[in-house]
């Protein structure tokens, strides 16, 4: 690709480069998985010091899979783990459905508004969330929707659509629509064009958007702090904080940092799968000018 | 939804500002083209109004009132008294500086490495999937647990961090505290600059380059002359966004300082105010003016630097 004469000592400088890159990415989440399989002691035996060496720090001494163990146990875990599968995947399922039916409209249709909406998206897309955590959490109690999944579902809902409706559209944009014409010259209305014809062709562009905005909501923090109280609506993200909480006596460090490695090891695993997916679609609302 | 935006096809380019279209009757097909984009747009539309539009204005409300949530039977309205109270406290200013330093030191030096990275990802011949692979990783990552990490790296006696730097509890220090906040928010956010900028970089075209090569111009003249100017769109709406996103720093924060020792954001104040102090007048008061210091960013960057909004680029292919 990038075929600029290359020497061999350029190569070993892009490869230097690249090695230092990822470097720099995996030691903090190396760092992240070696502490969740400390023991409590070997953690607070201050074995981090500038006299000791730095395998000594980084790695365990002995490894134990007791803060897992622990974690898995709690209701203090495991519950708001369960309700950020649930709420993220219902909240990218509403999301995703009224995105594209807002991005066909976009990309093919011929209406009045049509920029209103661009630019409303555009505004809700640069939203400080931080402006809506005062009303939103008076509105809530008034209506009983605090600390509800419906309470985080539906804000989730509507700061997926943005993302949704850019990245939806600069994929409708793309599709063969002669195929469309094809079906309504064959009778079809265009509400059935969109059914029959175009959603099986927009799929793969509707699978990255879902995947975008679930891991929107699973990293969601502030919201689910602020508009939950127990564990019966609490993310796991916002988990965290209250395990720290939860011992007394002993360090939470090696409970944290294990709940830290199950939030994050199935995510990473997730990005790194569709990681075509998710540069495309991260860069196609934005550059594709 | 308003009915004076003009209507703008994808098909047909906007030429020139002034075009009008003379409007001829609408056929039925047209009519119910119309009918259906409204009728596809309308639940989008319904859900981000009642979810954004309709809290601020209630915000808005709320911080024109005396409310305080250990006290409700006291609730009344006061005008700007409660603008009056923040904009006066020292704790609001502070906050206001401490966020504008994040946002600048971090945005700045997420662009230059992110530039850096995507040139590392753009010109590598081997292992090319491989650094696009673990740059994902920070990206991919919960903000919150990689926080923890951090926290955790840089708690002293215990942390490797701590340990290679020889630092004591830099967290407890408001410099240094920023300068870890700083250090997070880099780490999180230079992938997806890169990213971004990759895409851009892969639009400059490579015959350009070579001719520029062939006159004797070297890497970093073509750097400056060619790649960045052509880039320039794609910088700058990476830019914009990682700005707005900086402004609202919270969960880093939260983790790593709680916002003590001077470390507070504007989004951290606000928060605290409202569940801490449980003072809502002035929680909203504070999210109104942070809604306004992002909403006077979007207009410097989009009127100022020409940045062209997403949509609107898109919509004029």
């Amino acid at each position: 690709m990038a075929a600029i004469s290359t020497t061999p000592r350029q190569k070993l400088g892009w490869g230097a480069a690249n090695v230092f890159v990822i470097a720099l990415a995996l030691i903090p989440v190396l760092w992240m998985i070696s502490l969740s399989f400390k023991t409590p002691t070997a953690i607070t035996a201050s074995s981090c010091s500038k006299q000791s060496g730095f395998f000594q720090c980084f790695f365990p001494a002995q490894w134990t899979w007791g803060n897992y163990s622990q974690i898995l146990k709690t209701a203090t875990f495991v519950r708001p783990l369960l309700n950020s599968i649930g709420i993220g995947l219902i909240a990218t399922f509403i999301s995703v459905a009224l995105a594209s039916m807002a991005a066909y409209a976009i990309a093919r249709l011929r209406f009045p508004g049509k920029q209103v909406l661009i630019g409303m998206a555009l505004l809700i897309a640069m939203f400080p969330i931080i402006a809506l955590v005062t009303p939103m959490f008076t509105i809530e109690r008034a209506l009983g929707l605090f600390n509800t999944w419906p309470g985080l579902i539906i804000p989730y809902v509507a700061f997926g659509l943005p993302l949704g409706i850019y990245t939806l559209s600069a994929f409708f944009r793309e599709i063969p629509w002669e195929l469309e014409k094809a079906a309504k010259v064959d009778g079809a209305t265009p509400f059935q064009a969109f059914v029959r014809v175009i959603a099986p062709l927009a799929a793969p562009g509707m699978v990255t958007t879902a995947i975008l905005v679930f891991l929107a909501s699973w990293n969601e923090f502030l919201l689910a702090i602020s508009l939950t109280s127990t564990i019966s609506a609490r993310t796991a993200p916002a988990s965290l904080a209250y395990l720290s909480g939860s011992s007394q006596f002993t360090v939470p460090t090696g409970p944290i940092a294990a709940a830290a490695v199950v939030i994050t090891i199935p995510i990473i695993i997730f990005v790194l799968f569709f990681q075509r997916r998710i540069v495309a679609g991260l860069t196609s609302g934005a550059v594709k000018g | 939804m308003s009915t004076n935006a003009q209507t703008v096809t994808v098909e047909a380019p906007v030429e020139a500002p002034g075009r009008r279209r003379r409007k001829p009757p609408l056929s039925e097909g047209a009519r119910a083209e119309r009918r259906l984009g409204w009728w596809l747009c309308a639940p989008a539309v319904i859900v981000m109004l009642a979810v954004t539009a309709y809290p601020v204005i209630y915000a808005v409300w709320l911080s024109l009132e005396r409310y305080n949530l250990e006290l409700p039977n006291q609730v009344k309205f006061i005008g700007f008294a409660n603008y009056g109270a923040v904009l006066t406290s020292p704790y609001w200013w502070e906050a206001l500086w401490v966020t504008a330093l994040i946002t600048a030191v971090s945005v700045a030096i997420t662009l230059a490495l992110g530039m850096l990275l995507a040139l590392v990802m753009y010109r590598t011949l081997f292992g090319r999937g491989t650094v696009r692979t673990a740059s994902l990783v920070p990206y991919g990552i919960v903000t919150v647990a990689a926080a923890y990490g951090w926290y955790y790296a840089w708690t002293p006696t215990q942390g490797y961090l701590s340990a290679l730097f020889n630092e004591n509890a830099p967290l407890t220090s408001q410099f240094k505290g920023i300068a870890v906040i700083i250090l997070a928010e880099i780490w999180k956010t230079t992938p997806f600059m890169g990213l971004l900028l990759l895409a851009g970089l892969s639009l400059v075209p490579e015959d350009l380059q070579k001719a520029a090569k062939v006159d004797g111009a070297s890497g970093w003249q073509r750097f400056w002359r060619i790649t960045v100017p052509l880039m320039k769109p794609a910088i700058l709406v990476a830019l914009l966004f990682r700005t707005l996103d900086s402004f609202r720093i919270f969960d880093n924060i939260f983790i790593l300082t709680h916002g003590n020792n001077g470390t507070q954001s504007v989004s951290i104040l606000a928060w605290d105010n409202l569940f801490n102090a449980l003072n809502l007048g002035i929680g909203a008061a504070i999210s109104i003016l942070i809604f306004i210091s992002v909403a006077i960013i979007a207009v410097i960057f989009i009127k100022g630097f020409g940045t062209a909004a997403p949509g609107t680029d898109t919509e004029r292919r």
